[in-house]
């Protein structure tokens, strides 16, 4: 059960970012990913600009239309133009196209918010675990039994107890993360604080604040950002989940979760409701994951192959 | 041995206790009143003071908490106020289909990912363990429902070989039971193929490079009794360990996989549940799932004794 994170080296003097964005493109596999989620960005950040319409405007004469059907919008002035639903029409008649670009926006900033929290809140109990004895055994039994309760059900439970809306879902997403970067964390602070250098910090007089800034923090950097693109990843998938079993984020926003989750009554006859977000989504997460993989083996060379 | 077994057992105890405790302040850190939420949103103020009556939320936490795990104890769940049954009935209707479900997935899983990592280790490198690597990394992020629905699509609408949702019981005859149950168990199995065959690999490509292979290789051994019997063997350990952490992922896993099928089982009920705002139910699975995880996960502890007798001192 118990499956501490494999502790990684000690970081070299943390290298020029620079030289890391360099190291990794190197890596073509992750030098792809990139490119895959500075598109799905760029796709996100311009979805008004790539032809869509509001994502959310709902046409009861257009529903379930396939992919590719054309329709004519006639303007006030009476002239006509004629709008084609590159991905079809979903069951309210709201374009799939407009709804799966706006969508990335959506399952972007989830990924990017409940890694950053889930980063954010982990830290802080892990170098407080790690450097408080006295809050140690508290925390890390806390993390153990939130780690003994299957994430997505945990996720459920927490969504379960308050209103649907985007805050509860991000709240759900980030509590099952916690645990492992805690441990993470903590390992990390634990093998450190033994190093020589640290040792001679504290004889030296070195404050709690400057040696954890200043010797402790740095060496969580590089594991951090690892476990973070795989905190991202999951939180995309997540959410997904949450919106397909009907209790995500409310319907009308256009997520990739939400698109499918509005098509699989009607899946049989139309699939494109699913089909279309489902690549997108499963790209980006693929992306993600194996951008997480080439970071972890520029990393830690050590695990390189593994 | 038994010292091992005693010490698991007994480490096992505060986690479960922690979860309990957790799932227990779930409902009472809720904002707003337990009663009025538990009692559903038509209920009548004397409902509300009868729910808050028999939950015994009129006595202070501890006192509630102790009440609570002490009808746990003997084996009372509670009562559904959405399904209006007790708990217990309620979740021993459903233990059939996921129990199939869940032991299918991880049958299939177990023995394709296993010989896959092997493989994939022996022959690391080449465009064979390549595409077990990427195939499991796009295993992985996939959700599990886009999987289903593909599988239906494909076998069900396409083919037509497979029923498109639904569960038969095992008392319904064995070809009808097997056959609706191939589709969601290969579905579910997809993350956890990616999963093991990864941890597989990896930990056969660090054993493969000790000194005892290359003395199996020297005396003449032949490879396939390399790799499965002193590879795999020595490998197992976190292999083994992988698949019980896996649960956690199968667990999540049945919860979408049966809404997906339609099928009738624990997972589905979590949804319902959780849709109707059935709290005492909703704990009641959490305390369930995370115990048989929990449980899963010492009882594999239990195992590294098999494989490694240095553990067993």
């Amino acid at each position: 059960m118990s499956t501490e994170p494999a502790v990684p080296a000690p970081a070299l003097p943390s290298p020029p970012s620079v030289s890391l964005a360099r190291r990794l493109l190197r890596n073509p596999v992750a030098a792809a990913s990139a490119g895959v989620l500075l598109a799905m960005a760029l796709i996100g950040l311009l979805a008004p600009l790539l032809g869509t319409i509001d994502p959310t405007a709902i046409n009861p004469a257009t529903r379930n239309r396939p992919p590719g059907y054309e329709r004519t919008i006639r303007a006030e002035d009476g002239s006509t133009t004629t709008f084609r639903h590159r991905m079809g029409t979903d069951s309210l008649g709201r374009d799939v196209y407009s709804r799966v670009l706006y969508g990335a926006r959506i399952s972007l900033v989830i990924a990017v918010t409940v890694a950053a929290l889930a980063l954010a809140v982990g830290l802080l109990l892990g170098l407080i675990a790690g450097y408080i004895r006295p809050l140690d055994g508290p925390i890390m039994r806390l993390m153990d039994g939130l780690m003994a309760i299957p994430g997505i059900l945990l996720a459920i439970a927490v969504v379960s107890l308050f209103r649907a809306g985007l805050p509860a879902v991000i709240a759900a997403i980030v509590v099952p993360e916690i645990p492992r970067v805690v441990r993470l964390v903590r390992s990390i602070v634990l093998s450190v604080r033994e190093e020589p250098y640290v040792e001679a910090a504290i004889m030296a007089g070195t404050r709690l604040p400057h040696l954890m800034a200043r010797h402790i923090l740095p060496n969580t950097v590089a594991p951090l950002i690892v476990q973070g693109t795989f905190i991202a990843a999951s939180a995309i998938l997540v959410e997904a989940v949450l919106s397909f079993l009907g209790i995500g984020i409310p319907p009308e926003i256009p997520s990739w979760g939400n698109i499918m989750a509005e098509g699989r009554n009607l899946f049989r006859v139309y699939p494109h409701t699913i089909l279309y977000p489902g690549i997108f989504l499963g790209l980006t997460v693929l992306a993600v994951n194996m951008l997480g993989d080439g970071l972890r083996d520029t990393l830690d060379p050590k695990m390189a192959g593994r | 041995m038994l010292g091992y077994v005693l010490r698991r057992l007994i480490a096992a105890i505060p986690v479960l206790a922690i979860v309990a405790v957790l799932v227990f302040l779930m409902l009472r850190l809720t904002p707003g009143d337990p009663a009025a939420v538990i009692a559903g949103d038509n209920a009548s103020s004397e409902q509300i003071a009868q729910v808050r009556h028999q939950l015994g939320l009129d006595q202070p936490l501890p006192a509630q908490f102790a009440i609570w795990i002490g009808n746990l104890a003997r084996g009372d769940l509670g009562e559904s106020f959405f399904f209006k049954k007790s708990i217990g009935e309620l979740i021993l209707g459903r233990v059939e289909p996921t129990l199939s479900l869940a032991a299918a997935t991880m049958l299939i899983a177990v023995c394709v990912a296993i010989p896959l990592g092997v493989v994939a280790a022996y022959r690391h490198g080449s465009w064979l363990d390549r595409i077990v690597m990427g195939v499991s990394v796009l295993g992985f992020s996939v959700p599990v429902f886009v999987i289903g629905y593909g599988m239906i699509y494909v076998f069900s609408i396409t083919l037509g070989w497979f029923p498109v949702q639904g569960y038969q019981p095992l008392s319904g005859g064995l070809g009808g039971y097997l056959h609706r149950l191939v589709l969601p168990s290969l579905t579910l199995s997809v993350v956890y193929i990616a999963l093991i065959a990864r941890m597989t690999r990896a930990s056969v490509l660090e054993v493969l490079n000790e000194d005892y292979i290359r003395t199996a290789r020297a005396k003449g051994q032949v490879e396939r009794k390399i790799l499965f019997r002193h590879a795999l063997k020595n490998a197992a350990v976190p292999i083994v360990t992988i698949v019980g952490i896996g649960i956690a992922l199968l667990i999540g896993g049945v919860v979408v996989t049966e809404s997906v099928f339609a099928i009738p089982g624990l997972g589905r009920l979590t949804v319902d549940a959780v849709l109707a705002r059935d709290y005492p139910t909703i704990q009641a699975l959490i305390l369930l799932f995370s115990g048989i995880y929990v449980l899963i996960n010492l009882l594999i502890d239990l195992t590294y004794g098999l494989f490694d007798p240095r553990i067993r001192q």
